[in-house]
């Protein structure tokens, strides 16, 4: 068979017809293509993608697997690893982590690493029919906070080690970002209610509707018995820009947006949940939320730019949905930075005032700022403006708990093992981290499962 | 799923109901409020805790039919389920240290205003009412503030029942006549709360206002909640009623803009309410 420099192709649905609905773009490897991307594969000594991979997968072993046609053997290796693999397979940034590292990558594309992931998680779904059941339990009782990537980690961790979990949440539902967030043709539900699913089958019990710290507080979950408790409430503080015109209409966090979208169905036409149907769309920020944001808003029919204060090169969203924005005819302004939002007599937004930018010299963490170039201000029109400026970590548990200490941005502070400042209290993802990656927050979770059962088993 | 225990039609528009909710009777204080759902994928609708029972695990709301949320709700029965109820949710009102305190209710604010004044009454404190309604028949809870309060006002602005005008002209009154409120705590319609804000303004009183803006969780996430504090210095604070509210000092509060915020759905409610009632009317 001849080499193949290239990775091979995601099929999508094709981009005219999935700016006008909400289904999945990327529709995934079929056998063949994955055995022939497996293959691509040196099974190099070094295994340079593994060190990259936050949670450290066995990658060249799984990938071994696929080529000798043992998919279930495949997603054993990765289970070893992963807690969320046909999550992490669609979201991670592979180009920044194990694909960048890919020996073949140095002269060709690298192995499609995650498309092979993703494949390989999806055929395990969708074929495995065993389903877990509750493990004989240990005795000791486990709260998590918090039902996003490391809480379910750390719950389905603590569970199979035979602890009796329970995991609060918030919201109405159970997944976090992963369902608020992200949104379906990203990352399809059903697949985050499967995960959902297999935790209760572990005998993890889910209480939604309860925030902790108002609801229930940390003291009084140890007074219930938990012995140790694990936050993962996640970063959903919304930053805004603090320029003038931020409270007129139509402007919008990306988190309100994001959430009334995916979280409460606004998109569907039999839905109750207030929408606003803007024809011109400008989203501010660059990461992976604002090409989120961006994209759900042209599905709802507007024209969209992003609004984004540096280059290309530096927009921290994914390769993919950068691509896949440009696909669905999504605007880039870039090196432009909104200075106020101007409105109308009904105090609606009908007008965005930007400056151009460009990169200055280094700064101390080595990245070039952006400066302001001067007198190049300019009005575009727009009818609503997205802010998508990154998120903090909330403070409703800190400020309900006495011994929990947090830093200046207010993300928890742990040890080594996870634990905050607070004995029995750990903590992991972007409570702690600030707004990060899903895999970053699974592998905190899974760390601290292994703390938290090494301090309650003695092990 | 939450239990909808009792029900009660205050008014054509406004109606009571005790939910069954330990968690959140367990906590929940005057000023606070939680987040429900009526159905499943239907949107989530903040309202103000309007009274509990801890012993009996109820949570008691009052709400007026704006929406098709609210529509829907009201067509729930007593043994019926919603699928979400979320609290205790806000900073409660602060009551603690008032000795002479007015409270002035407008319309289905005054089902906020009256656990405020319940309070108040148990602490102890001298308890003015002023609660206003458009007319005698939007006219709810007036027995219960009598109870509550050492002095109350009804008044309606087409003067069907109490006195005729709005709730500024007795507070006006009284403040004209020398009356000295450590405080005077406010909850109805924007507009209102703006008017008590300025009538209290020459006499120095703290006003306290209860906002409730647009929101979607209830934590701090959305940031859809906004609201600006204009500071003495003239600095603007953006603060998120959620987490940081509902009530806030009546004299920094962007009234104007928070009344066009509040109008960011306005349109579509109605679609949407219209739409839901033609769907029962066709059912019936």
């Amino acid at each position: 068979m001849p080499f193949d420099p290239k990775k091979h192709v995601m099929p999508t649905q094709d981009p005219a017809i999935r700016a006008t609905n909400f289904k999945e773009v990327a529709l995934g490897y079929s056998p063949t293509v994955a055995k022939e991307e497996a293959l691509r594969c040196l099974n190099c000594p070094t295994k340079p993608c593994v060190a990259k991979c936050p949670v450290h997968i066995d990658i060249p072993a799984f990938i071994k697997k696929i080529k000798e046609d043992d998919l279930e053997g495949a997603y054993s290796v990765i289970a070893e690893s992963s807690s969320l693999p046909a999550v992490c397979g669609r979201v991670c940034p592979q180009e920044r982590q194990c694909e960048s590292a890919c020996t073949l990558g140095i002269k060709f594309e690298p192995v499609g690493i995650g498309r092979l992931e993703r494949f390989v998680a999806d055929y395990h779904n969708e074929n495995s029919k065993t389903k877990a059941s509750k493990p004989e339990s240990n005795g000791h009782k486990v709260a998590v906070v918090g039902s996003g990537p490391s809480g379910l980690a750390c719950a389905s961790d603590l569970a199979k080690q035979g602890f009796e979990v329970a995991i609060y949440e918030a919201l109405h539902k159970a997944g976090g970002v992963l369902i608020y967030g992200i949104p379906e043709f990203r990352l399809p539900k059903k697949i985050v209610a499967r995960e959902i699913e297999g935790l209760k089958d572990l005998g993890v019990d889910i209480q939604t509707n309860v925030v902790i710290g108002k609801t229930i507080t940390i003291d009084e979950l140890f007074d219930e018995g938990y012995e140790a408790i694990f936050i993962g409430s996640g970063a959903g503080l919304p930053k805004f820009m603090g320029i003038p015109g931020e409270s007129l209409k139509n402007v919008f966090s990306a988190n309100e947006f994001l959430t009334r979208i995916n979280l409460m169905g606004a998109y569907l036409p039999e839905n109750n949940t207030p929408i606003f149907h803007a024809k011109k769309v400008a989203v501010v920020g660059g990461g992976n939320v604002a090409m989120d944001a961006a994209r759900c808003a042209r599905r709802l029919g507007a024209e969209v730019s992003i609004v984004y204060r540096r280059t290309e090169k530096e927009l921290p969203a994914r390769v993919e949905e950068v691509e896949h924005a440009k696909e669905e005819g999504i605007k880039f302004e870039l090196l432009t930075n909104p200075i106020e939002i101007l409105g109308n007599e009904e105090g609606s937004v009908s007008s965005l005032k930007c400056i151009r930018m460009e990169l200055g010299e280094p700064d101390a963490s080595g990245r070039r700022s952006p400066v302001p170039v001067k007198d190049s201000d300019f009005v575009e029109d727009f009818d609503c403006v997205i802010m998508a400026l990154g998120t903090s970590p909330n403070p409703l548990i800190k400020n309900t708990t006495a011994g929990i200490e947090v830093e200046k941005h207010g993300c928890l502070i742990v040890n080594e093992e996870e634990e905050t400042t607070r004995s029995n209290v750990f903590a992991g993802g972007d409570a702690v981290t600030g707004a990060a990656t899903v895999i970053l927050a699974m592998g905190a979770g899974k760390k601290a499962a292994a703390s938290i059962t090494k301090r309650l088993l003695n092990k | 799923m939450f239990k909808i225990v009792s029900k009660k039609i205050l008014n054509p528009t406004v109606t009571e109901m005790e939910i069954y909710a330990p968690l959140v009777a367990r906590k929940a204080e005057p000023g606070q409020f939680i987040i429900l759902r009526v159905e499943d994928d239907g949107e989530r609708i903040p309202l103000t805790v309007a009274g509990y029972n801890r012993e009996k695990g109820l949570v008691k709301i009052i709400f007026q039919i704006v929406g098709a949320t609210t529509e829907k709700l009201n067509h729930k029965e007593e043994g019926d389920y919603i699928p979400d109820f979320v609290g205790p949710l806000g900073v409660p009102t602060k009551v603690e240290g008032l000795k002479k305190v007015c409270v002035i209710g407008g319309g289905v604010g005054c089902a906020i205003a009256l656990p405020i004044a319940e309070k108040l009454h148990e602490l102890g404190a001298e308890v003015t009412s002023i609660i206003g309604f458009r007319s005698k028949d939007l006219l709810i809870l007036e027995e219960e503030f009598k109870n509550a309060s050492d002095k109350c006002v009804v008044m309606t602005d087409d003067g069907s029942y109490g006195n005729k005008g709005n709730v500024t002209m007795p507070l006006k009154e009284m403040l004209e006549a020398g009356e000295k409120f450590d405080c005077i705590i406010t909850i109805g319609p924007l507009i209102m709360m703006k008017f008590v804000v300025s009538t209290a303004k020459p006499y120095s009183i703290p006003v306290t206002v209860s906002m409730n803006p647009i929101m979607i969780d209830g934590t701090g996430m959305c940031g859809g909640c906004r609201l600006t504090l204009v500071k003495e210095d003239g600095k603007r604070v953006t603060k998120f009623a959620c987490i940081d509210g509902p009530d806030f000092n009546g004299y920094e509060i962007d009234f104007d803009e928070a009344m066009m915020r509040s109008r960011q759905y306005a349109e579509f409610e109605k679609k949407k309410r219209e739409e839901t009632c033609a769907l029962y009317k066709k059912a019936n």
